[in-house]
């Protein structure tokens, strides 16, 4: 798709994109342009509306009463925030994969069939096993539990439930995947886990993820943005944030001056 | 003459503030001059001012309190003045020298917060037991006379007779009335009455939570969820005359528009009300177990793309069903014990039926029929109340167990 010499591909252009929640304006009009195939960072401190951004992509936002989005956010072209276009829909292609591990009272298996059941990804229950030993597999879970795939998926523990819920949201192949905070509930050793699939992943999904860590972003994104109370201070290759920050409160943030 | 006992209660909680006053003040002068003579021993008392004086409180409390019933106990039907003063004297007496001696021990070593927890502690066991023993004597005069009346009537006859009428004679001279008490025509009245008022009770009320939780502004649920709880808070006999005097007639008058005759009484008015009357227990507590469903993963299903319905029945059913579940036998428990609706709705009659249409009679009907009037005590007939009061105990308190464990359990699975 995308030719690494030639101008990577944009899977999402934004402009001049606010939030409010009630009459409390959170992002002051952001602009950025996040690239397909490649792990994008979300840094900064507490409070500064990582989150609220990311719930932009997957209009989660709709979802919060009182939150109003505003500004222009195509994917690949096209207004996700278009009247005609169902969220429900969007939502399918672009999954989420949130801080605390939330699989649902089922079981290993339903959890992940859960959304290509709904979506009608499969036709008979055969093509339905594949799916989820694929998804499984390609989260890095299959070898732990293909034994007991009819056991509660809240029986595991917080690192594999986490790669359940990454399992669940391939399942349904979206193009991209959120993360916010994935690692915040695991130990190091579930952590190292975790982000050697988000390496793997790129490869075929656009992934945007939001982190506390700053080792952490350095080790896997391929760009980071960096956000301060409601506005995008700083975007660009992780390397040159991370090396050489143009910004000074950047500069402070990333070595533990402020935030 | 009674007089006598007001004055003394009222000197009870007179010497009981005064105690605690006068040692309050007592240790607040003494712990602040300990703390001028000596500078570093700042907390050296063990226990604050307060303490003291609670435990000086305290202690009167409880023996003034003995010394007031034992003179209850005690005292001579004519009263008299001399019993009258020694009772005043000993609680004096008593209240004066425990606050004395409580004086003596205003120490620093002196413990007085670890005795007045103790107190509080023994006070509340008291307390409890009183309701533990209560509730286990109601059982015990169940069980006993019910067990006299299964030396009149045997176990098997009650349990599995098809055949109520419990008329005896009521003179010796009096023939062909033994009067039978198979209890099987009252149970299936009260499972047919119950499974009505479930059948309406149970679909509207999920609705109502499903609705209030999921789908309702939080401005409409405001308004909405009080007025529905206001259905509690209704007497059952309003219910009740609501059920006889509106409902009945209005099913009879439709059924003869279909050309059928339908008692005024009947099951299906008396299940009807019940019905409604139950809607906002299983409404308000299914809507408690729906919100304590997290909120992550109604997230993590709009998040795949799924519709709220969607969610609804696919997540939140699956979390919440135990405590849906739960929330149903309660229900189920309070239609059975109901009384008042089915007493002046259901009818008398013992028909062996599973018509809705015909008049039944429930176990608390029966009780009621069976108890009312002028009745011998010892007479088959009034002991069968007990054993039906028994078997109706039996099983609700069997549903109440089932459904707060399941509660429970469910309960523990998110926190
Ligand atoms: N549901 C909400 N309702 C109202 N205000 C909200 C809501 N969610 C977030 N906010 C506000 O929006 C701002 C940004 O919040 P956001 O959760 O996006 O921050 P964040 O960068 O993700 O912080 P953290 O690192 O702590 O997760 C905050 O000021 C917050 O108070
Ligand atoms: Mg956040």
């Amino acid at each position: 798709m995308s030719d690494k010499k030639a101008e990577p591909y944009i899977k999402f252009r934004c402009k001049d994109v606010r939030v409010h929640y009630g009459q409390n304006e959170a992002l002051h009009g952001i602009d950025i342009e996040i690239p397909d195939n490649g792990v994008t960072a979300f840094i900064g401190p507490s409070g500064c509306g990582k989150s609220t951004f990311l719930r932009v992509f997957n209009r989660m936002n709709d979802t919060i009463e009182g939150a109003r989005v505003s500004g222009s956010i195509l994917m690949d072209g096209e207004d996700i925030y278009d009247k005609n276009l169902d969220p429900v829909l969007l939502r399918a292609r672009v999954g989420m994969v949130f801080q605390k591990p939330n699989p649902f009272p089922k079981s290993i298996y339903d959890n992940v069939a859960y959304g290509p059941k709904i979506h009608g990804l499969t036709t008979s229950k055969a093509e339905m096993d594949h799916l989820v030993e694929k998804s499984l597999k390609r989260a890095g879970l299959w070898a732990e539990v293909k034994d007991r795939l009819k056991s509660p998926g809240t029986g595991l523990s917080g690192g594999q439930q986490q790669r359940l819920v990454i399992a669940r949201a391939i399942a349904v192949s979206p193009e991209v995947i959120l993360m916010d905070e994935p690692a915040s509930a695991l130990d190091p050793i579930a952590t190292a886990k975790l982000e050697a699939l988000i390496d793997e992943l790129k490869e075929r999904y656009c992934i945007v993820i939001v982190t506390h860590s700053m080792a952490q972003a350095a080790r896997i994104s391929d760009k980071t943005a960096f956000f301060h109370m409601g506005d995008l201070v700083e975007f660009g290759p992780t390397e040159m944030i991370f090396t050489n920050p143009g910004n000074s409160r950047t500069q402070d943030y990333i070595t533990g001056r402020t935030g | 003459m009674n007089s006598i006992v007001a004055y003394i209660l009222m000197l009870l909680i007179i010497s009981v503030i005064a105690g605690f006053a006068f040692n309050f003040t007592a240790a607040q002068k003494r712990i602040t001059l300990y703390k001028g003579v000596d500078v570093k021993s700042e907390r050296v008392y063990h226990s604050q001012s307060g303490y003291h004086g609670y435990l000086t409180a305290w202690l009167i409390g409880i023996s003034g309190f003995l010394i007031f019933l034992g003179g209850l106990f005690l005292r001579p039907d004519t009263g008299g003045l001399i019993f009258n003063t020694v009772w005043i004297g000993v609680l004096i007496l008593t209240a004066a020298s425990i606050t004395y001696l409580c004086n003596q021990r205003i120490r620093p070593e002196f413990r007085a917060r670890t005795h007045v927890e103790r107190l509080v502690i023994g006070a509340l066991i008291v307390l409890s037991a009183i309701a533990v023993f209560t509730t286990l004597g109601i059982i015990l005069s169940l069980l006993f006379e019910s067990l006299r009346f299964f030396d009149k009537v045997p176990f098997t006859e009650f349990l599995f007779g098809t055949q109520w009428s419990p008329q005896m004679a009521l003179r010796a001279d009096q023939a062909g009335q033994s009067g039978s008490f198979g209890a099987v025509p009252i149970f299936a009245g009260t499972f047919l009455i119950m499974l009505i008022a479930m059948a309406i009770a149970g679909p509207i009320g999920l609705m109502i939570a499903v609705y209030l939780s999921e789908y309702a502004s939080k401005r409409v649920r405001a308004y909405v969820k009080p007025a529905i709880e206001i259905l509690a808070g209704i007497p059952t006999v309003v219910y009740g005359f609501f059920a006889l005097l509106t409902v009945g007639p209005t099913i009879r008058n439709l059924a003869e528009g279909f050309g059928f005759s339908v008692p005024t009484q009947s099951a299906i008015s008396a299940g009807v009300v019940m019905g409604v009357m139950i809607i906002p227990l299983i409404s308000s507590l299914s809507d408690d177990v729906i919100n304590s469903v997290p909120q992550n993963l109604r997230d993590g299903s709009y998040a795949l793309g799924a519709t709220k319905s969607e969610t609804m029945k696919k997540v939140i059913f699956a979390g919440a069903l135990p405590g849906i579940i739960g929330a149903f036998l309660l229900a189920i428990s309070r239609a059975i014990g109901e009384t008042m609706i089915v007493v002046m709705a259901a009818g008398r009659a013992a028909n062996l039926t599973g018509n809705p249409f015909e008049a039944v009679t429930t176990v608390t009907v029966q009780i009621v029929a069976l108890l009312t009037g002028d009745q011998e005590f010892d007479s088959p007939k009034t002991l069968a109340a007990f054993a039906l009061g028994l078997v109706l105990f039996v099983i609700t308190l069997i549903l109440n167990v089932i459904a707060l464990t399941i509660v429970r359990k469910y309960r523990e699975r998110y926190d």
